[in-house]
């Protein structure tokens, strides 16, 4: 991309013959000057520039005046589409097939990449502008929804419960999926075997597991045949089945990546097997593992599918997981949008943002530790 | 090493490898034993589940007979009960969210690879990978209370101009001057499918972003210097070089559309009829009929919703594997050799 001498290629536009540049050749005292690739002659802008104002003109006296529709949003999409074709018919007027066209794709990739940004950040800052009048309340964060009403004014109840609940059920489902994850991925990677390429087919195809099926076979399992209690403990066994797979897969394409020769190197300073993966191995791959292990959790802590059927909802403080429901903060946002009532909405809107606030957290602290030097601590 | 002592002293003996003890430590011995025992547990549990829900096809078959698979209702009191609409509206649902993400996902796959500003590119990344860990219900959530209003709008118009095809017709007075717009075009199939599109982008997008980023830069070059331009380098290098990531991509994203639970269950209004009209209100999938009825049901009846189950992890699992077939086809693959 960087190369010193390219002909008339991709943004030579404002001359109309492009061939013309190669017979240009390295002027011996000059020097070459490297073409700019990337940037945009005032023919581009200005070709934007006024097909954007012109389709917006034309869209607004097209839409808003002559035609019977109404509407933002479609008028937003009347807009996009006269862009596209008033940039193309201008582009054509002036500029060789190839421009028209690679003006024409650079637009709608644009525009693609363009809605798919602002749909995510959309659903970050409405979480959080819808979840504000909840979360300036300090009795969101102290209390319980225990004999509150779900109308009830929003200086009344509060979800400590399931923040507290969400925290002991993904503790627990951590505490046991994460040495079995790293357990098996580093039996696939450094012990191998026939039997080792089986679990890995077996691990591989279980993260195509639909979340709540997790949730069904714990239902069935734990709670309808073994009369185990709908409680935390059932909701973070149903949590680690589902990402023990996820875990068990990312921290083996993590140790799949740790150079080979650091592995021979410690083999042969005479180190043991054992000795090669605890103190070299792991080692090395501390920060993928970390990561690996974050983003299992961010996914675990949001699942809302497998805690419905297994924890059961609670409006009361537990901190036992084994006796009683046990409510989280995703059960009590579904819980919250169901009810319907506006004031309870609300609180599911402070849930929300609570919880997004938490995966923000925990992916923030992945990607830090991500960047950081592998092999140090 | 045994050459260096084979000097002229004894030059007929042949050279033979020094023996190396091939047997493992005492201390290697307990670790590859524990190490193969977590490998059988998570085998065990992982495996036993596909099991467990396989064999729950056996006693609902049992009461249900073939019927299951295609009777439409879901009435266990009239002991109706079948998957047919769950699995239809499964696929419409996949479908629309196919159908969106897709491209939006190649486009922003490309966008972050050949497009973006450099100092951009990282953040991007990171965007795309927060979108992914964004938990479905606070999806749900968005798309019910700020997605559903403005798209119930452009529904209804494409309903209204575009009703001679099937799948668009919704059955209203489209021309009646008050609309019905929450009771005719909210909790539809298309809306449903839209949100689940959010949750299918950032995985699509993440598997192209990967294979694009690394098309090989001698060919890029090779394009641009032969007059290429921006996009002919897309077309005749990235596109072609990725496209096993972009079949593996999509098939991962449909995976994903497929079982997607909460989000679906938040938005659709639950209607148990095959209902190809994707823009009319009320839909079902199998992962929602399971949310929705697993709390009142018989034994019996669980182990219809287990088989339900089964179905959805069974055309999981088929479509999750195609996409791993893909995706270590594809040249990217061999660069992960190290």
């Amino acid at each position: 991309m960087t190369m010193a001498t390219l002909p008339a290629a991709s943004a030579a536009p404002g001359t109309p013959v492009r061939d013309q540049a190669g017979h240009q050749l390295p002027r011996p005292l000059g020097g070459d000057v490297p073409r700019p690739v990337g940037t945009r002659t005032a023919d581009d802008r200005i070709a934007l520039a006024g097909c954007a104002v012109g389709s917006g003109a034309l869209t607004w006296i097209a839409y808003d005046r002559l035609l019977p529709f109404s509407g933002f949003t479609g008028f937003l999409l009347c807009w996009y589409v006269v862009f596209l074709v008033l940039y193309t018919v201008v582009s054509a007027l002036s500029q060789p097939r190839p421009l028209v066209i690679d003006r024409l794709v650079t637009a709608v990739v644009h525009g693609g990449a363009v809605v798919v940004f602002l749909a995510v950040l959309s659903t970050i800052f409405y979480t959080f502008a819808e979840g504000r009048h909840a979360l300036i309340h300090l009795n969101f964060y102290s209390q319980t929804m225990d004999g509150v009403t779900p109308t009830a004014p929003l200086t009344q109840g509060g979800i400590s419960n399931a923040i507290v609940g969400t925290l002991i059920e993904i503790s627990i489902a951590v505490s046991v999926s994460l040495p079995l994850g790293i357990g098996t991925a580093v039996f696939i990677t450094e012990v191998g075997g026939r039997f080792a390429r089986a679990v890995r087919t077996v691990v591989e195809a279980m993260t195509a597991l639909p979340d709540i099926l997790a949730g069904l076979f714990i239902y069935t399992t734990l709670i309808v045949d073994l009369g185990v209690q709908n409680s935390g403990f059932a909701a973070a066994v149903a949590l680690s089945v589902m990402m023990l797979p996820i875990i068990a897969r990312s921290a083996e394409v993590v140790l799949r990546v740790v150079p080979g020769g650091l592995r021979e190197a410690s083999l042969a300073l005479g180190a043991t097997r054992w000795q090669t993966v605890w103190r070299v191995v792991l080692p090395t791959a501390r920060a993928g593992l970390a990561t690996a292990l974050i983003l299992g959790v961010a996914r675990g802590i949001g699942e809302t599918a497998p805690v419905l059927l297994t924890s059961g909802a609670s409006t009361f403080f537990n901190l036992d997981p084994f006796h009683e429901p046990m409510n989280s903060l995703p059960l009590f946002i579904f819980t919250a949008k169901q009810s319907g009532e506006t004031n309870f909405i609300d609180r599911g809107w402070g849930a929300a943002s609570v919880l997004l606030g938490l995966v923000l957290v925990l992916f923030v602290t992945a990607r830090t530790l991500a960047r950081s030097r592998p092999g140090r601590s | 090493m045994s050459t260096a002592t084979a000097g002229p002293t004894a030059p007929q003996r042949q050279d033979t490898p020094r023996p190396l003890d091939r047997g493992l430590q005492p201390s290697d011995k307990v670790f590859h034993g524990i190490a193969r025992l977590v490998g059988a547990v998570v085998l065990l549990i992982t495996g036993s589940i596909g099991l467990f829900l396989g064999l729950q096809l056996i006693p609902t078959l049992h009461a249900y007979g073939l019927h299951f698979f295609t009777q439409v209702n879901w009435l266990p009191d009239t002991n109706q009960v079948g998957v047919a609409a769950a699995i239809v509206g499964t696929f419409e649902v996949a479908a629309v969210a196919i159908t969106v993400s897709v491209p939006l996902a190649l486009m922003t796959a490309i966008y972050i690879s050949e497009y973006a500003p450099r100092v951009l590119k990282g953040p991007l990344v990171s965007l795309i990978d927060l979108m992914a860990a964004i938990p479905s219900i606070i999806y749900g959530l968005w798309g019910f209370f700020l997605f559903q209003p403005y798209v119930a709008t452009i529904t209804r118009w494409i309903s209204t101009y575009l009703s001679w095809f099937p799948p668009f017709s919704v059955d209203t007075d489209t021309h009646a001057p008050v609309v019905p717009l929450a009771s005719r075009y909210w909790g539809s199939t298309t809306i449903a499918g839209l949100v689940v599109a959010m949750m299918v982008v950032p995985m699509a997008c993440a598997v192209m972003r990967g294979v694009f980023a690394q098309a090989p830069p001698g060919e890029r070059e090779g394009a641009l210097a032969l007059g290429a331009t921006r996009w002919g380098v897309i077309r005749s290098v990235v596109l072609p070089f990725g496209r096993g990531g972009i079949i593996g991509g999509t098939m991962l994203g449909l995976g994903r559309a497929l079982g997607e639970t909460i989000a679906v269950l938040l938005i659709v209004s639950p209607v148990f009829d095959i209902n190809i009209h994707v823009l009319e209100t009320g839909s079902i999938t199998v992962a929602a009929l399971i949310a929705a009825r697993f709390g009142e049901s018989t034994p019996q009846q669980l182990s219809a919703l287990l088989a339900a189950g089964f179905v959805l992890f069974a055309i999981t699992l088929v479509v999750n594997l195609v996409a791993a077939t893909f995706i270590t086809r594809s040249r990217s693959g061999a660069a992960t050799e190290i």
